[in-house]
């Protein structure tokens, strides 16, 4: 099961609604994924010489002062926290690497889930709804935003289990599938210096396009290269600084519908999603083509 | 004329008033305000009502259907009017996978396109599409007809038994042991006639006809290659 939602904002005046427009669609999808849900919002971009990073800890009192601090003394640096439900927001102008090296070492416990300049990601175990208000969504302004609701099937029930998949570069990935090659494409991507953090498929998936950007691909590019290299079942909806992504494998197993107006694109497993939308009754309504990428944004 | 707004009520409260309305009732026009895509909307309904759904419905709409006339203002979710035994389903926009799947009677019309799987182990119902269908249709397909106005996608009538498949465009590739056949007079009759239930105004003679050539009917250990 698992339920996808995605909506992506054309028209800029609606973006102080966009968590607003974005939590019924969640919650519609609840029944397709009860055990735990996630959300990927493009919002505040930092300076250029800044990171973002999204960090979360299993306790929900964990004292984020000791990171913020412990970091500028130990690389010389600015940084700035704000803690949203169990995870903590944080922005400074140190190395990527640096940071990730540092946190690893003086802050095993606390889980990188996204790194970029625009990109924030929330998720936890629970129903969507309880997990949307948690990290306070509902208020949240943004240019586009990307959820997942998990059944899981393939791994344990735990919020590292959770989509969205970040491996940095802003870019997020929430699947709704399996794939059966991703032990090898793991094994691959390290050799190529791409970390992990779980043994989860959509990780990989999420790893791949990441390597694939990095290496100067567009969205569009990744997304196709994509469909050779992975094989499985597989939905993807891929949401990177500026772009908006959807593409199914060539049997089309996963459900997904799309609907575009002037104003928005939504993606969802089931149109009711996105039947809550202002415009949704007369949108272009239409269902995603296999082995076809859609691309809004991202240099496409 | 009857309305029900399905935000109220909900899905089963809504079916639950269609089905215990009394043999004899004259109540036979209803209208379904704001299904918002939900699921199984108007299923298993068994009487000669007429049904009108005030916009897109969500996955299964019209299942099991006998007798009822169904007519969805809107797009289809996935599994419309499956395994119908009699009736009509009017779908006035698209529908999504696996439409008309398993169903044993009746016409489903889809007046935009179809995606993938339309067909699916079909046993005796008519569909006729108005635009395109996808991949894998009228998979196992075994009795019935399904004319499809537009083109259709891979894998065309792939394992199909005695079902006719009538598409006036493109055929991207047929499946396992499905051939193009003749089309003579009794089948331009018989699609005119289907055509004709579907309000469209395409020309007859514009099809082409496929179906099975019965080679994969029982095992045969030469064509181990063709399953």
């Amino acid at each position: 099961m698992c339920g996808i939602v995605g909506l992506y904002l054309k028209n800029s005046k609606l973006q102080p609604k966009l968590g607003a427009m974005f939590k019924p669609m969640i919650i519609e999808m609840t029944n397709r994924g009860p055990d735990s849900a996630g959300v990927a919002i493009y919002r505040n971009p930092v300076r250029k010489n800044e990171v973002k990073f999204s960090l979360a800890h299993d306790s929900a009192d964990y004292d984020w002062k000791k990171v913020d601090t412990g970091l500028e003394r130990a690389l010389k640096c600015e940084a700035t926290i704000r803690k949203i439900g169990n995870h903590c927001i944080l922005v400074t102008n140190a190395k990527e690497d640096a940071v990730l090296g540092w946190l690893k070492q003086n802050h095993p416990a606390v889980r990188v889930v996204g790194s970029g300049h625009t990109i924030e990601i929330f998720k936890e175990t629970g129903l969507p709804e309880n997990v949307y208000d948690k990290f306070d969504l509902a208020s949240a302004k943004g240019t586009h935003i990307i959820g997942h609701t998990r059944m899981a099937t393939e791994s344990a029930v735990t919020t590292a289990g959770s989509h969205p998949f970040a491996t940095g570069a802003d870019l997020c990935l929430v699947h709704n599938g399996s794939l059966s090659n991703h032990n090898r494409l793991r094994e691959n991507l390290r050799r190529e210096g791409m970390e992990f953090q779980t043994e989860n498929d959509t990780e990989v998936a999420a790893a791949y396009m990441t390597w694939k950007l990095r290496n100067g691909a567009t969205l569009k590019q990744a997304m196709e290269d994509g469909l050779r290299d992975l094989d499985g079942f597989f939905t993807f909806l891929v949401g990177t600084a500026d772009g908006f992504a959807v593409v199914r494998d060539p049997i089309a197993c996963k459900h997904a519908v799309m609907a575009e107006t002037d104003d928005w694109v939504a993606m969802a497993t089931e149109w009711r999603a996105i039947a809550h939308l202002p415009g949704s009754e007369t949108a272009r309504t239409w269902e995603p083509e296999p082995e076809k990428v859609y691309t809004w944004g991202g240099h496409a | 004329m009857s309305e029900i707004d399905l935000k109220k009520e909900g899905v089963t409260g809504v079916n639950q008033r269609l089905y215990k309305l009394p043999k004899d009732s004259n109540e036979r026009h209803w209208v379904i305000r704001n299904p918002m895509g939900q699921h199984a909307i108007a299923c298993g309904l068994d009487a000669p009502l007429t049904v009108e759904i005030q916009g897109h419905v969500g996955f299964y709409c019209g299942g099991m259907n006998k007798h009822a006339d169904i007519i969805v203002h809107g797009h289809a979710g996935v599994g419309v009017a499956e395994n119908m035994m009699s009736g009509t389903v009017w779908v006035k926009g698209n529908a999504s996978e696996s439409a008309g799947a398993t169903a044993n009677g009746g016409l489903l019309v889809i007046d935009g396109d179809a995606s993938s799987r339309c067909g699916i182990s079909m046993k005796g119902v008519d569909i006729v599409v108005g635009g395109s269908i996808g991949h894998m249709s009228a998979f196992m397909a075994q009795r019935g007809n399904l004319v499809v106005c537009g083109d259709a996608g891979d894998a065309l009538g792939d394992s199909i038994y005695e079902a006719r498949l009538y598409v006036k465009g493109k055929v991207a590739s047929l499946g396992a042991d499905c051939i193009e056949k003749e089309m003579r007079a009794e089948h331009l009759e018989d699609l005119a006639k289907l055509l004709e239930r579907a309000k469209r105004n395409d020309r007859p003679q514009d099809f082409r006809r496929y179906g099975s050539a019965r080679k994969l009917y029982n095992f045969n250990v030469d064509h181990a290659d063709a399953y």
